[in-house]
Parts: C-alpha cells; structure tokens; sequence
C-alpha cells in the first residue's frame, strides 16, 4: 500500500515520542506528504494561534512515492502555520532526508509543544529520542549536520535541522537538508527555532517494501521515466542548465522584476543566467558551474553544484567558501540578483550559500534587500542605520547583509523581519512586493497575468510553487496561454492549483509536472497504493487540498482583502518589453475565480462546495 | 564473453536508482542501506562515485573464505555468496582490498554484488549511464577513445 502506515507524535514539552497509526480513510482522501499533514494540521490545530507560540505544531512528511523508485520520489514537506503570513504554511524540499524517514518506517512526524532546552530528535528506525542539543545551539546547518553524524559514528544519518536563522527566528527561516537543499519558505524553521528543535535526524534501514503490485510499479515508474527522459524540459533542459535556463527567457518576455519590481527587464540578466554559470571565467579559466546533482531517485538532476571564484572580495580570508557547494537555482538568482540590480554571479553564489548555511530564504531575503535598496535611494533609510551604502546593484550590500541576518546583528535583525514588516515600520508599506506577507519569486504578477492570479491566491502567500501557470503562458506547456490575456486565467490557475496539490501529495517533485500529467501520476500511485486512482480523482484531492488550505486561513483571520496585489502591480505599468504598458487585471479574474471554485464573493468556499469535496 | 560493470562518475548524479534497484533485486524492497553498490558523495568537489565489486579475476575474497562460500559464476564471472554456507567470519571482509563485500547484521552474512545472474539492475535502472554493463574487454576503450578524439582532433594550425 506504500504508505508506511505509522506516524511519530513528539511532544517537545513532556519530552516524548509516541507512534500512531495513519488515519488510512485521511491517506485515501488527501493522499500524503502536503495533503495528509495539512488534514492532519487543520485537525488539531486552532488556526488563530500564535505561530511562534508553544500551541503551534508542525509535522514533517513524506508521501506513498516517497523513498520508492518513482522518479523523484525523494520529497518531504513541512507543514505548520507560518510566522512570515500567519497562513498555514507547505515548505517542500527534496535530497534525501524524507526518503530516510519512510525507510525508517514512518510516514510523518508531529511535532507539538515546546521544549525547555534545545534539543534534536533522533529516529533510528522504530527508535525515537530527543537528545539534548546544547552544544549544537548557535553552530550552522554546516556544522550541525556532520556533529550529528559524528557524535552518533554513522555517516548515513540524514539531517533536517535549522541555522542561526532558525534559532533566531528569522521570520523567512528555512529548514535545511543534506547541506543544500531546503524546506525554504513561510517561515517554517523560524517555528522550529521557537520550540528549541535543532534537528531532525534520522537512520532508515527497513525500506519500503509493502508496494501493493510490485510487478505493475516497476513498469509504470519505468515508463514514466522514460516520459521524463524524452521531454525536452526534463530531459535536457533541466539537466544541462538547471532552473537557471529561464532566466534569459523570462527576461526576454519581459517578467523580470528587476530593482524591487520597479522594471521587469534586467540588463545584467545574461551576467547570472546558466549561460554564465557555464562560461569559464576570465580569473581562472574555470566555469562556476562545476557539475549537475540529483536528489533521492530523481532521473531529471537540476540541481547545481558551483564554486565560487577563489579571488572574489566575497570569500577573501574565508576558505569555507570556496569548495563547491549547491547553487544558483533561478529563484534565488533571481531574488539576490534582479531584483536587487546585482549582476555579479559569485556574490549571488556567496549569498546564496550563507542562505544555505544558516538556514533562510533566499527569496525572501533577496526581495526584502531590494526593498532596503529602494528606500535606501529614496532617502529613508541611511548609511547610519543600514552599516553599508546600499545602492541598487551593490553586491557588496547584498553580500553584507547576507552575513548580518541569520544571527541578527545590527541591521540584520531588522531584515529578518521581511518585507512586508520593515517596509511598513519604515512607512512605506506598498514597497513590499508581497502578497500575505510572504515575498513573490521570480515572474512579473503584472505582465503575466496568470501568475499574478496565482499569487494572490496562494495559500502560503506569493509563491509560484502553488500554481505554476508560467508552464502554460510562457512554455506553452501543456498548452500556450497569451501572458497578457485575462480572460481564461482563472481556469487556468485553478488546473494548475489543483493538479499541484496532488502532485505535492504524491511524494514526487512538482518539477515532473513539465512532461507529467496526473494521468503519467495515476497508473504509479495505484500500483504502489492498490487504491484506484485516476486523472479524476486525484484533480478532486487536489482541489479538497486546496479548499482545505483556504478554510484554515479563513478561520485564521483572511478575508478576500487579503487576495490582493501591491499596488505597484495594479498600478505602475511594466516600461519595458512585450508586456510594455500593462498592468495587473487582478479585478476582472478574482470574482470569476471565486466563482469557478465554488466560493462565496468573500472568497468563502460555500457549503456546497465543502459538501461536495467532503469537507 | 564477459561482460564487466562499468562505472563513468562523471556521469552519475546521485539519484540513488541503482541503489534502489539493487537492494530491490535481493531483497524486494527499496532499500539503499541494503544495497551492493553504493553512491560516494564528496560535497566539496561535487564528485558522486557509484562503487561496487569489480570481480576480480584472482580475487581475495574468494581466496580468503575459509568455508569456501565464496564461488565462481562461471557464465558472469561474478563471485556468488552462498548464504547457506557463510558463516558471517568477515575475513573476505579483511582480505578485500576495496571494501566491496560488506556484512550484514540482519542476516549475518556477507553480501556483494553478483551481477544479477549476468542482467545487473543497477545498470538497467541509471538514468545517465553512469552504470553500464560493457563486454569485459572494452572497460576502458570509451576513455581511449575520447582521448583519442581530443588527441587527433584538435586543430593542426601548427
């Protein structure tokens, strides 16, 4: 049946650890991974709590494909209510840890309370314990990860654990895995700090045996993979130039938020695209990009691994920096890059790997720095208060504030606010391109208009993850939607919305979704689960999923005010490009959205549609 | 003829596939502790080394048993354990110069690759033929070659 049927409840404040049983009518219903947690968060959780209070919980979980041989079946969420928006929060990420956990028998980990001292859990197969973690308080996911296997003498433990950033709550702290890979936005390790959790390690070696029809599963994984393998995106694109290939693309169609979205074309774009990454540097005649890595059982392997040029200012007098290590992904190329106006691609490197090193968002600190750098030029913040000049296109800014956020010094503890807080202590709320609080990624909500609907109706505030129309209106995948058209978009981004939800669930990247549909997803769930599974019925749990996610906020406090754009997108027409002169048609889309979802004009699922969906 | 693994690092990515095929073959589970190659990660070089038994011709292991568990497969070449005469000593352990039989706590026997009676999984499973199963005479003819071609192919403007 491929889900491991168990769960591990950890109460942080009477120290324990208990295993459950999976509520398995909930693991047909919502499938795993985001879905289940998220049943299961919505379950016990009272959505006006506090997220860095001790009432908060948050479970880490895989999905019935994670640790198996499906493609990609390596992932885990982590699903809490998130500090950064206050919504319920959904990091995935993929390396190796989830996979670790379900060959450790487990499906999820609940974690509740609060402990009085800082600790880490430890799971070695049935095994559970939280361990004292003093020594490890202070030290970098770098240094935490090897201490642990150290101390436990098992090179094979897998490591989800916090940074500086975490323990300080940071409110974009990221979860870290396997070093470089990251559970990374909404806040969720910022959570994790404020319950004294250092760590979640963990020693799998029972496998995942109970595959339903094993003989099917082989050939649907096996064909599925061969799907992967002969698209043009996952086969070859992805690979050779990692999530980085979109960055000249996006810049040519004119989706670029470039200086704190105040244009959307960059003219340092070729300067950090994979392109560059790939050019051997005049310095030393070597190329950034040192070589591509995959995550547990993923035949695509985007990830890149770099090394930043020895003699660049950033890494003078500190060798850490300069073996090779995981980077530059196109968001947070485009977040520490464009949208600060910094073109210099080893500072975006250095930055990215303190982002990595103590656990934040490069997203979201690279989008609250080029709010910084706008008020910097505007006068409202000083040299004074920031300890640098911080133009936009310093990378010696940017670089500088990378150093200051995780532990919070000087001005760091301010940047680890986000935007949307600093801008508005600053009097200058509409300078945080946000949505919820939480900062958008790399495409322009105004010029592309499917996206911009996307973002504003999010679950986890601005992200691209939730629904990611740019496949349709910029890759023509699976069809070619018009960036600029309106009209459509709001069936558009609830396809996208609902099949997304469902390949989250799965276990499996979402990035399978460029040549998957959930008709390549079914035949490999049904054989691994023994459940029936079709297009059908995995599009109804999705959609369940997302009516889910949207009526836990709604009890949280969020209104249909809440599903806007800042005003810099309705308002400020893009100067350049091919979307030259639009801005947002957030207005026309969001009722008919409402409506299409089954959903009240306050953005209220209606009775029937909660009915309908068994909710 | 016989054929050889052939592992090209270059080329692996650390999916971890032959991993999973490999422990999935033995012991019908996804289970990469299990399995009888491995995948070395150097994180500060961005090296993935996929590693296994290279069944030596004169091998050690085979030499070392003191049960004579250890036997030739005659049509692989590969040198089979017999579980039902290991006796879990680990001298093959000891004697193998490249660490590539391993004990077993769960079974108290050694295990190391056999090449799947001459179909090995790992191979068919890597996605980027960084595992491939070459005549045994050709090993190193692709590297030959590549060299070769940057040897004798390089502009002669001189």
């Amino acid at each position: 049946m491929s889900w491991a049927g168990k769960l591990l409840r950890v109460n942080l404040t009477s120290g324990t650890c208990v295993s459950e049983s999976i509520n398995m009518q909930w693991a047909k219903e919502y499938l795993g991974s985001r879905g289940l947690a998220s049943k299961y968060l919505v379950e016990e959780l009272d959505p006006k709590v506090d997220p860095l209070s001790t009432e908060n919980k948050m479970i880490w979980a895989t999905g019935p494909l994670t640790g198996t041989m499906a493609s990609t079946g390596g992932r885990y969420t982590v699903v809490t209510k998130g500090p950064l928006t206050g919504a319920i929060a959904c990091s995935n990420s993929g390396g190796y840890w989830g996979a670790e956990l379900k060959m450790a028998g487990w499906d999820m980990v609940i974690v509740e309370g609060k402990s009085p001292k800082p600790v880490y859990l430890y799971i070695e197969n049935d095994k559970a314990e939280l361990i004292d973690a003093s020594d490890l308080w202070g030290k970098t996911v770098w240094e935490t990860e090897p201490a642990i296997k150290t101390k436990h003498q098992d090179p094979q433990i897998r490591v989800s654990c916090i940074g500086r950033a975490g323990e300080n709550e940071v409110l974009y702290a990221a979860i870290v895995n396997d070093l470089h890979r990251a559970a990374g936005r909404s806040g969720v390790g910022a959570v994790m700090g404020s319950k004294n959790l250092k760590a979640v390690a963990v020693r799998g070696t029972k496998g995942v045996g109970n595959i339903k029809n094993p003989k099917a599963f082989m050939e649907a994984t096996r064909a599925g993979k061969a799907v992967l393998a002969g698209n043009g995106v996952t086969g070859e694109g992805l690979p050779t130039y990692g999530t980085q290939v979109l960055m000249n693309v996006i810049n040519e169609v004119g989706a670029l938020p470039t200086r704190n979205h105040q244009d959307v074309q960059f003219d340092g774009a070729k300067d950090i695209s994979a392109e560059a990454m790939a050019t051997p540097r005049a310095s030393d005649g070597k190329a950034h990009l040192v070589t591509n890595q995959a995550c547990f059982a993923c035949t695509i392997a985007c990830g890149r691994i770099s090394k930043i040029d020895d003699t660049h200012f950033s890494i003078e007098n500190k060798p850490q920096y300069m073996n090779a290590s995981g980077g530059l992904e196109y968001e947070a190329a485009w977040a520490l890059g464009a949208a600060n106006g910094v073109n210099d691609l080893e500072a975006l490197q250095f930055a990215n790997m303190l982002c990595n090193e103590d656990g934040f968002d490069p997203i979201s600190f690279g989008a609250t720095v080029g709010a910084v750098m706008e008020m910097y030029e505007m006068g409202v913040l000083t040299k004074e208060q920031l300890g640098i000049e911080a133009p936009f296109g310093s990378a010696k800014a940017l670089c500088y504030f990378a150093e200051i956020t995780a532990n919070g010094v000087g001005f760091g503890k301010e940047l680890g606010l986000g935007s949307a807080r600093l801008t508005k202590k600053y009097g200058q709320p509409d300078l945080s391109m946000s949505v919820k609080g939480q900062e958008f990624p790399a495409y322009d909500g105004r010029v592309i208009q499917g996206i911009g609907l996307a973002y504003a109706t999010s679950n986890r505030g601005a992200c691209h993850l939730r629904g990611y129309t740019i496949a349709s209106e910029v890759l023509g995948i699976p069809v070619k939607t018009e960036p600029a058209d309106t009209q459509g978009k709001p069936e558009l981004v609830k396809a996208f919305q609902d099949a997304t939800a469902a390949f989250d669930s799965a276990g499996i990247c979402i990035f399978t979704s460029f040549a998957w549909t959930l008709a390549d997803v079914a035949p490999q769930l049904q054989a691994a689960c023994g459940d029936e599974f079709t297009v059908e019925n995995l599009t109804t749990i999705g959609e369940r999923i997302w009516n889910m996610e949207r009526d836990f906020n709604n009890r949280a406090g969020f209104t249909s005010k809440d599903d806007k754009l800042p005003k810099r997108l309705m308002t400020e027409a893009a100067k350049t490009g091919p979307g030259k002169g639009t801005v947002s048609g957030l207005d026309k889309m969001l009722p008919e959205y409402y409506k299409i979802r089954g959903w009240d004009p306050e953005g209220r699922p209606s009775a029937e549609t909660l009915k309908r969906l068994g909710l | 003829m016989q054929k050889s693994l052939h592992i090209n690092a270059d080329k692996c990515t650390s999916c971890l596939q032959c991993e999973m095929a490999c422990s999935y073959e033995h012991y019908g589970v996804f289970n990469t502790s299990k399995s009888r190659i491995k995948v070395f990660e150097f994180h500060d070089t961005g090296k993935k080394v996929p590693y296994t038994c290279t069944q030596c011709a004169e091998a050690w292991c085979l030499q070392a048993c003191p049960v004579d568990a250890i036997s030739l497969d005659i049509l692989t070449g590969a040198k089979v354990v017999s579980d039902d005469t290991c006796v879990g000593c680990k001298v093959c352990t000891i004697s193998c110069p490249f660490g590539t039989i391993n004990y077993v706590q769960d079974t108290g026997k050694v295990q190391k690759c056999d090449l799947c009676g001459g179909d090995p999984a790992c191979a068919t499973a890597c996605p980027t033929q960084a595992i491939t199963y070459v005549d045994a005479d050709w090993t190193g003819l692709d590297k030959m070659r590549e060299w070769a071609d940057r040897l004798g192919n390089q502009s002669s403007s001189n």
